[in-house]
């Protein structure tokens, strides 16, 4: 059969500001074939296909569709030319039926007749080999069949191409398997596909061709049958860059956090963290690599007392046996505690024991370093909330994804975010706002946050200097354990090496830094160890100064899903 | 006839108040505006209608004609509020409700001032004849029920046909759950907010208009339209947002408030000064009873519209 092409991109260009998104990309897409769009979280997937789409618009290049060139200004210029794109997070009227979203804003003659609607819905959905009852209500679906609504919808449309962003990430492998063969028989119903995404296994098993992008260029558009998952891998991440980022050799590391069996459902029920082991060191960086997605806001939520456990455990590690108890961790109540189980000796080895003794008169004994711990403290923070390892002493520094969301308060100025720290701090019922205010000045002087003044909402700061004052925060904190997500996403250049400085400075200081990353190349210079994970569970642990990007790449993309449908088999 | 079937009739024609109010808001939330000014422009309604049957009155038009003018005047001026409330709330993405409640007490006012200047007797004698078609030669209460109570009846089956049966109706249900989703399928959203937030503030000052010169035909009835208005507002939970629904909802408000004057006719109750008072909160009372029952009942499809009390702005993400 003589191929036809359906889509041509020529030299397509688009720039936000003075990034580049994509540069001078051309794609072709025939008739009746699959063709995956690969790469690497933020190398610009969907950002060219949203051109297509009609929610950008390109600032060079042109798109023709059957040979003609076309103008896509909006998602209904999009649908007028036959194209249709399934979004990541869909857009359902959830009080509504699966067929009443999929004729919503569709403009035809007669009357409006929801049962003939139904008929149709269904045809459709027969026609391709979906499940659906057009009558279910959206807010009773699973997400597999609000995806189903949401292709309906498009074919509904008289869609020719339809374009799926990372159809599988939410879906399980059984249902990926029926999207996969569902999607097979619109290919042989003479539909143009293109599937964005980074998982190799599937880009073997469902398409015809494989466009691979790399920081917004096209690198190559091969046939899925010539080639092989290393050889996909190894286009997709390309050559190391060199990037000269700092770093020190650990000073005695010392096992400080140790994650051994851990396992969580999110609230829907699925598997997102499977059988979590690993330890992070005092004094090193542990690099956390993987598709978006695979678990790691997870891993650290639950680390950080936020997600409750189905089971496994958190050990934090104070290796302090005969060594002075100090208040700069403890609170004096639990100074206490721990005198009253008798954890403490004297330096003569007597134990310790506070009774009858007055605050006053205990807390001189341990400033004086009089008080020493008997052996070294071991903590489990399972099913620990925030405030309670506070109380424990242990310091956790935790520095979220979505830093406006959960780091910081957008509406409130630099000092009063420092408060979310030490709001319990000051005399009985009043905040003491002289601390936070220095801190304040002193992240704003250190770390050159450009602002206005302390008390201007953080929200209008640019998004480097949000990171800095979440970061600064959390630092000041004086942590044992850093943990960081994303921490440079967004930033510019000089912004993420002074993160990636400070970072390093708290790795000297005994911390163990854990540090969620997304770009290969600065998590092979910057870290000790990477920690690879793959669809909730750990698939290695690497040494960053001899693993290679191409081993990394294999690790996070690896084939566990076949693993799976074996044993479901 | 009987006194109890006067009840139900007084009852009914009272209710078609409310029916017109909750309709009326019904409509706007359904796009998702919170409309509290509702009684504002239900008293503006009743003011618009009154002074165009002053002005009108001593012309000597023919009284149908009259009659005409007058509905033009409540829904024109009921219009223009409801064009105030969706210009600020729509396209200035004002805070809904600071400007419902604003437009409430400017409506309020403006209303006791227009009617306040009026000379009550015209558009207490003639015209009024005229809305009690076809019942208006009888004596009993029958003569309550006009052509503007029929007509609430059936604005609000017909809102809930287009509302659940129409396409227009799936648009505006989609506008007011999730404004995202219907614009990116191409539903003009700011044109669907703007046209029921418009129709639904006529609908409701035509509620105002009736409850003055049909229902009540007194000057001083102006000065209850606003409690009715809050009532109306009360109501549109009772009715689940379903317009069909206030037309039960609106009976049983009619019968709590109309049973103080008719309740001395039984018998074995007393009525005493100090029962009066109490009969006169039965209506609030079941309204907060209503509002604790239908808010415990958590079934998706009697949840107010999604996205009711936000505005929508499509850049914003």
């Amino acid at each position: 059969m003589e191929k036809q092409l359906a889509l041509e991109m020529r030299g397509i260009t688009k720039r936000f500001g003075n990034v580049v998104a994509n540069r001078n990309v051309d794609l072709d897409l025939y008739r009746g074939e699959i063709l995956a769009v690969l790469g690497e979280n933020g190398c610009g997937k969907t950002t060219l296909m949203n051109m297509l789409a009609g929610i950008y618009f390109p600032d060079e290049g042109t798109i023709r569709i059957n040979g003609k060139e076309v103008v896509i200004q909006s998602p209904k210029d999009a649908f007028a030319h036959g194209i249709g794109m399934i979004h990541q997070h869909f857009k359902l009227v959830d009080l509504f039926t699966a067929a009443e979203n999929i004729v919503l804003g569709v403009h035809q003659e007669g009357r409006y007749n929801i049962r003939e609607i139904n008929a149709e819905v269904a045809k459709i959905a027969d026609r391709y080999g979906f499940h659906l009852d057009p009558a279910k209500k959206v807010y009773n679906m699973s997400v597999s069949e609000k995806q189903t609504v949401e292709i309906i919808k498009v074919l509904y449309r008289g869609a020719d191409i339809l374009i799926l962003d990372e159809p599988t990430a939410v879906l399980t492998p059984q249902e990926i398997t029926r999207l996969f063969s569902v999607l097979r028989r619109m290919k042989e119903d003479g539909k143009s596909i293109i599937i964005i995404t980074h998982k190799l296994n599937e880009v073997m098993e469902v398409s015809d061709r494989v466009a691979i992008l790399r920081r917004g260029e096209h690198i190559a558009t091969v046939n899925t049958k010539e080639t092989d998952e290393a050889r996909l891998t190894e286009m997709m991440v390309g050559k190391k860059v060199l990037l000269n980022i700092e770093r020190l050799n650990p000073v005695n590391p010392v096992p400080r956090l140790e994650v051994k069996g851990l396992n969580l459902y999110s609230s829907e029920g699925v598997h997102v963290l499977k059988d979590i082991t690993f330890s992070a060191n005092g004094g090193e960086i542990l690099g956390i690599a993987g598709i978006a997605g695979s678990g790691q806001r997870e891993l650290l939520e639950a680390i950080s007392g936020l997600q409750p456990l189905e089971s496994g455990s958190i050990i934090f590690n104070n290796p302090k046996k005969d060594q002075p108890v100090t208040f700069y961790h403890k609170s004096l109540k639990r100074v206490k505690e721990l005198g009253a189980q008798d954890a403490f000796h004297d330096r003569n080895m007597n134990p310790v024991s506070f009774a009858g003794m007055n605050n006053k008169a205990i807390r001189k004994w341990v400033d004086s370093g009089g008080v020493l711990f008997r052996e070294d403290e071991v903590m489990n923070l399972r099913d620990k909330t925030p405030l309670e390892i506070r109380q424990l002493g242990v310091h956790l520094s935790f520095v979220p994804e979505d830093r406006l969301g959960m780091g910081l308060v957008g509406s409130m100025g630099i000092t009063d975010n420092m408060m979310l720290r030490s709001y319990r701090k000051g005399p009985a019922g009043f905040l003491d706002r002289k601390k936070p205010k220095a801190l304040a000045e002193e992240i704003i002087g250190d770390l050159e946050v450009v602002t206005p003044g302390v008390n201007t909402p953080v929200r209008r700061l640019s998004g480097g200097n949000v990171q800095k004052v979440l970061v600064g925060r959390e630092i000041a904190y004086t942590p044992k354990v850093l943990m960081a997500a994303y921490p440079v996403r967004g930033l510019d250049i000089n912004s993420s090496y002074t993160i990636y400085n400070l970072l390093n400075k708290q790795k000297a200081r005994g911390v163990a830094v854990i540090f969620v990353g997304e770009d290969l190349d600065v998590l092979l210079e910057l870290c000790d160890r990477i920690l690879v994970m793959n669809n909730g569970a750990v698939s290695g642990i690497v040494d960053a100064r001899t693993a290679t990007k191409e081993e990394i790449g294999l690790l996070m993309t690896g084939t566990e899903r076949k693993e799976e449908d074996h044993e479901q088999a | 006839m009987n006194i109890w079937l006067n009840f139900l009739i007084d009852s009914l024609a009272f209710g078609a108040t409310f029916i017109y109010g909750s309709t009326g808001e019904i409509l706007t939330e359904k796009a998702g505006h919170l409309n509290l000014g509702i009684p504002g422009i239900m008293c503006m309604g009743g003011a618009g209608g009154c002074l165009i049957l002053n002005l009108v009155g001593k012309s000597g038009l023919p009284p149908f004609l009259i009659v005409i003018l007058g509905i033009l005047g409540a829904l024109v001026f009921s219009l223009l509020c409801g064009m105030i409330y969706s210009f600020l709330t729509v396209s200035l993405r004002a805070n809904q409700n600071v400007t419902g409640l604003t437009l409430t007490t400017f409506g309020v006012g403006l209303s006791k001032v227009i009617v306040s200047k009026l000379d009550p007797t015209i558009y207490l004698v003639g015209p009024r004849k005229m809305y009690r078609w076809p019942f208006a030669a009888r004596q009993d209460s029958l003569q309550l029920l006009g052509v503007l109570f029929f007509a609430a009846v059936i604005i609000a089956l017909a809102s809930s046909w287009i509302l659940f049966h129409t396409k227009v109706g799936l648009h505006l249900r989609a506008v007011g759950e999730n404004p995202g989703t219907a614009d990116a399928v191409g539903i003009n959203v700011t044109r669907y907010k703007y046209v029921a937030t418009c129709v639904g503030s006529s609908i409701a000052g035509l509620g105002g208009f009736y409850y003055i010169i049909d229902y009540m035909a007194s000057q001083e009835a102006y000065l209850s339209v606003e409690a009715l208005g809050w009532l109306s507002i009360a109501l549109v939970i009772f009715a689940l947002w379903r317009p069909h629904m206030t037309i039960i909802g609106s009976t049983v408000f009619g019968i709590l408030f109309s049973l103080g004057s008719y309740i001395t006719n039984v018998s074995w109750i007393k009525v005493t000064m100090a029962t009066t008072p109490l009969l006169k909160m039965l209506p609030y009372v079941v309204t907060i009873l209503v509002l604790i029952v239908s808010s415990i009942r958590n079934k998706r499809e009697n949840q107010p519209p999604a996205s009711l009390g936000l505005s929508y702005f499509r850049e914003e993400r």
